[in-house]
């Protein structure tokens, strides 16, 4: 079978060549090495461990708000050592600061764990591996995205310990709350740095996904046709054209928002009287800045969401010893997927007084998102059937996912709604939805991700039993968590409460409370295990071999040790699928893709 | 509760500690790899995923039979329609929810490696495919097509004799206003609030007496700076932030200056019917069985008015007026013997973070038989004075004790 006309660049083989010689000549020095790498195995581990780091302040802000949420009113010391005198004088938590936290949580979830550091980790280490490139399509643009990415963070962070706090008007940081001063404390310098560090994240994501895309169309080895891509490509690709065309409208929303706190402009304030003063700017709607704002923060849930797939679709199929089912349906629905994300963003407003008719086309396209999805979802569990299952911690996650996909996706279908969403719509219903898809099936996908390809990230491996416990811990903790919330939801108890002991009507339910905080506090503590087993697989963990898990992909053809370029010969040229895990026509139950056809063989 | 801090640190730190230790220890015995899954670790972890699986849904179970039936029945009548279709859509995807997990974890469990097994290759199915492709396809049909024939019912227009009742929204209180015996609101400005004008209704006098005010305003900062100047103790940076408090209170008076007078489709001024309107604080009172109209405003950020028993939910936004429309169906009193609870009350709850006392922003509402209603709505102030039944007090006195004690601010450095 031929496919000499599908073949990637000859001059690339070329220049390839070059590099591998360069190596040996050229000895790089600690800091273009480690800190201004422009190689891209290096950013992504750069991107995975600033996320980490992030994700760490993210995991340890929800249990001071849980500590508040399951014991209202109650005093803890520890809130005190860590917050001090002013945000929980004698260890309660105060208002303020509970919103702050909600919000900074929210937002360095969302956007830097499982957007910088999703995507960033893996499209990074995985594209030029996975396509068989040498690098990224610019190495240097890759090296501005982790920087821009890094000064967020460091902005994000800090905001936290300027004076008025963090910004606290939730995630969604809907104006006029997050653009008047006099409304909240979080809405001075704290709101500032928020809109600023997302201008830098905004900017490290359009850096780094115009080159995923750039590298997927352009670079690819000789053979790897399209239809020969693993499926994480195809969703890192789709992930990466979404953020290309959403972010920017992110952007303008910002920046708008600053001229509106900062210049008197009035894009979205108009006929207020706050704190005994009519304000002089008017005309504007605040009901823009949302259109705006989910224009990309529903694409935004398929930015986070999309890796997580395509990466449990590769160890699902690895470690089943079995061709991912359905491979065309997969890739057709991952652009479903994302053609469909952006049709959708009116879901989120129902009940903005936004035309009922308009709502009406939101529930339409909103509800057609379940077709490609519960299309992923069978062909997830038709892998699985008659496999020959290895549960390596990656594998335990991604079953995780399929599992936390299948359920936050279904209560979707309640919110999509739009009759349904009216009495549920910022409930915590909707905080029970949101995080059972993002908070576990992401996650799941990230953690599954990280001990997949750690062998290939540093050469070692990491523990298999800390894995397992850190599995069980977290499915057990993250359902014992998010799934009461449904209940606490339907019950009518809206989000970003700090307390609901005012409500006698909620009382009833309020016992689960307590049940959920401990969850969390126990699911929390049992991330170190995996911090544990990461930072010290890094220098101790056993030497990985070249291959260990069995698999087809390209990036296991590379040697342990990293190398610039990746190769230390020629590009392999790709002759097959990445998914013949058991093919009756072969001996061992993995081919790689580099391995030819054999004669008379039909290529799937 | 400190000691509970203090022991789950503990524990914590404890846990760390033992299972690096158990780690070491593994590590020496262990001959296999780390990538060489153990036939009895595969078969554990297999075991575990059906063990979950009961857990899980038994978990789901009591969670269903213990805080299944959330809020009490309906208390509207678009309340029933959105209650039928919120069970037949949680039953489906509870059915669904159990089928898929299920098959999921079933299905790890039974096809745990093996060394003499080999799994199939089974790449595609067309047929299998179309199945599952269809199969949501048409259920979403259905659940679009009874979603959206509520939906249409719930945001249709109001009928022309709907009971029309304002809800005003400000940090962090809410404000309802009921028409005058004119049948008619008044207009209203945001301009014109102030300490005896909440909502800042718009009649000649309010005009008039909000005009004084910001120029008796004007003319004492005007003799600040002048006493400054033959007497300077006041830094640059405040006599010009006074400059700016002159400038924008100017503003502030040419926009009621431009204030048009608009005629309403019964001929009468907007500025005329506003002073019969009566206003109540911290009650809401709706007549049974009667459509009501809600027209929602705020007057500084988004709040969000939600009647969870009703079914009901509007954002409140500064400079949009939103509306929404249902009918009472279940008087507070009835309700209150349907529960067997005396204290009960229905509620509005602010659903959309405006701001610290975000949590704490409520309204009672009461459903009473028309007659209650009446009773009820004759004893509410009207706006303005002259009006009001004789034996109520003054109006102006309660509105200024609502507003922030941080509202009084004559500090114009923001």
């Amino acid at each position: 079978m031929s496919t000499s006309e599908h073949t990637a660049h000859d001059h690339d083989h070329g220049h390839g060549h070059d590099h591998g010689h360069d190596h040996h000549h050229h000895q790089e020095s600690w800091i273009s090495k480690f800190v201004f790498s422009q190689d891209h195995k290096m950013i992504s581990k750069q991107f995975l461990v600033t996320a980490i780091f992030m994700g760490v302040i993210a995991v340890m802000l929800s249990i001071f708000f849980r500590l508040q949420l399951g014991w209202p009113g109650e005093k803890f010391a520890i809130l005190n050592f860590f917050l001090g005198d002013k945000w929980a004088p004698d260890g309660l938590l105060d208002k303020n600061a509970y919103l702050a936290m909600v919000t900074i949580h929210g937002t360095i979830m969302v956007f830097f764990v499982l957007t910088g550091g999703l995507s960033g980790t893996f499209a990074n280490l995985l594209i030029p591996l996975q396509i068989g490139a040498r690098d990224m399509a610019s190495g240097f643009l890759n090296m501005l995205s982790y920087w821009a990415f890094a000064i967020s963070s460091v902005i994000m962070v800090a905001s936290l310990f300027v004076e008025g706090g963090a910004a606290s008007g939730g995630w969604t940081i809907y104006p006029p709350l997050s653009a008047l001063p006099q409304a909240m404390p979080g809405s001075g310098t704290g709101m500032t740095l928020w809109l600023i560090s997302m201008v830098f994240f905004i900017a490290s994501s359009l850096l780094g996904g115009l080159n995923y895309i750039v590298t997927i169309i352009n670079l690819r080895t000789k053979g790897m046709k399209m239809t020969r891509l693993p499926l994480t490509m195809w969703a890192l690709l789709v992930t990466a054209i979404l953020g290309v065309l959403s972010f920017p409208v992110l952007v303008s929303a910002a920046v708008l928002l600053l001229m509106d706190r900062s210049f008197g402009t009035a894009f979205y304030l108009s006929d207020i009287f706050i704190q005994g003063e009519a304000l002089d700017v008017t005309g504007g709607s605040p009901i823009l800045f949302q259109h705006l704002f989910w224009f990309l923060g529903h694409p935004e849930v398929y930015i986070v969401l999309l890796p997580a797939l395509g990466i449990s679709s590769e160890i699902i199929s690895t470690n089943s010893r079995k061709p991912i089912f359905g491979y065309k349906a997969m890739i057709g629905s991952i652009l479903a997927i994302g053609f469909l994300s952006f049709i959708v963003w009116g879901h989120h407003m129902y009940v903005t007084g936004m035309n009922p008719f308009l709502g009406s086309v939101f529930v339409f396209t909103t509800l057609l998102i379940a077709i490609p999805s519960a299309v992923k979802a069978f062909n997830y569990i038709t892998t699985l059937y008659q496999g020959n299952i290895k549960f390596t911690p990656a594998m335990l996650f991604s079953i995780g996912l399929v599992s936390t996909f299948v359920t936050g996706g279904l209560t979707g279908i309640i919110l999509a709604d739009s009759a349904l969403d009216v009495n549920v719509h910022d409930t915590y219903f909707v905080v029970a939805h949101f995080h059972i898809v993002m908070g576990m099936s992401a996650i799941f996908g990230m953690f599954g991700g990280i001990y997949h390809w750690f062998p290939k990230m540093y050469g070692r491996m990491m523990n298999t039993k800390l894995g397992f416990v850190h599995f069980w811990l977290t499915l057990v903790c993250g359902y014992g968590v998010f799934f009461p919330m449904h209940f606490v939801g339907l019950a009518g108890a809206p989000r970003r409460y700090y307390d609901y002991s005012e409500f006698p009507f909620l009382d009833w339910v309020m016992d689960l409370n307590p049940i959920i905080s401990g969850f969390a506090i126990v699911g929390g503590v049992a991330q170190l295990l995996f911090i544990f087993n990461f930072f010290h697989s890094i220098k101790y963990g056993q030497p990985a071999t070249q291959n260990p898990w069995g698999s087809n992909t390209l990036e296991w053809t590379t040697p342990v040790k990293h190398i610039h370029g990746n190769w230390p010969g020629a590009i392999p040229e790709v002759h097959r699928w990445a998914y013949d895990y058991s093919n009756p026509d072969h001996e061992e139950d993995f081919v790689p893709q580099v391995v030819p056809l054999k004669a008379g063989e039909h290529e799937h | 509760m400190k000691l509970l801090v203090i022991l789950v640190i503990a524990l914590a730190i404890i846990a760390i500690v033992q299972l690096t230790k158990v780690y070491e220890f593994t590590r020496s015995l262990r001959k296999s790899k780390e990538e060489e899954i153990s036939p009895a670790d595969n078969k554990l972890q297999a075991n575990l995923m059906l063990v979950w699986m009961f857990v899980f849904f038994l978990g789901t179970i009591y969670l269903y039979a213990r805080y299944g039936d959330s809020l009490p029945d309906p208390a509207s009548e678009h309340g029933k329609d959105v209650d039928w279709l919120m069970n037949l859509n949680l039953w489906m995807i509870t059915i669904m929810f159990f089928i898929m997990n299920a098959m999921l974890f079933i299905v790890s469990w039974k096809y745990y490696y093996r060394k003499d097994r080999k799994a199939k290759f089974f790449a595609h199915d067309n047929r299998l495919e179309m199945i599952w492709t269809l199969i949501p396809g048409v259920t979403m049909a259905f659940i679009i097509v009874f979603g959206l024939i509520t939906w249409n019912k719930m945001t249709g227009p109001a009928s022309a004799d709907a009971l029309q009742v304002e809800v005003y929204s400000k940090q962090f209180d809410w404000t309802v206003r009921y028409e005058g015996a004119d049948g008619e609101f008044g207009a209203l400005s945001y301009n014109l609030i102030s300490s005896d004008n909440a909502m800042g209704i718009i009649t000649k006098e309010k005009v008039k007496a909000q005009i004084e005010s910001i120029d008796a305003q004007i003319e004492d900062i005007k003799v600040q700076i002048e006493n400054n100047k033959s007497q300077p103790v006041m830094p640059a940076s405040y006599i010009e932030s006074l400059e700016d408090k002159i400038y924008r209170l100017e503003r502030h008076k040419q926009r009621i200056l431009d204030l048009g007078e608009g005629k309403l489709p019964s001929g009468k001024s907007e500025w005329e019917t506003g002073a019969d309107d009566r206003i109540a604080k911290g009650e809401m009172h709706l007549p049974l069985g009667k459509e009501v109209e809600f027209i929602f405003r705020s007057q500084d950020v988004i709040h969000s008015a939600y009647l969870p028993h009703f079914r009901a939910q509007m954002n409140t936004v500064p400079g949009v007026p939103t509306r929404f429309k249902m009918t009472p169906t279940i008087t507070t009193a009835e309700m209150r013997k349907k529960l067997g609870d005396d204290k009960f009350d229905y509620i509005l709850l602010c659903n959309k973070v405006c701001g610290a006392a975000h949590f704490n922003m409520q309204m009672k509402v009461v459903v009473d038989t028309p007659e209650e209603y009446e009773a009820w709505l004759a004893k509410q102030k009207t706006f303005v004075a002259e009006e009001k039944p004789a034996d109520a007090p003054a109006p102006a006195a309660d509105t200024t004790a609502t507003m922030p004690a941080t509202a009084q601010v004559n500090n114009p450095t923001h």
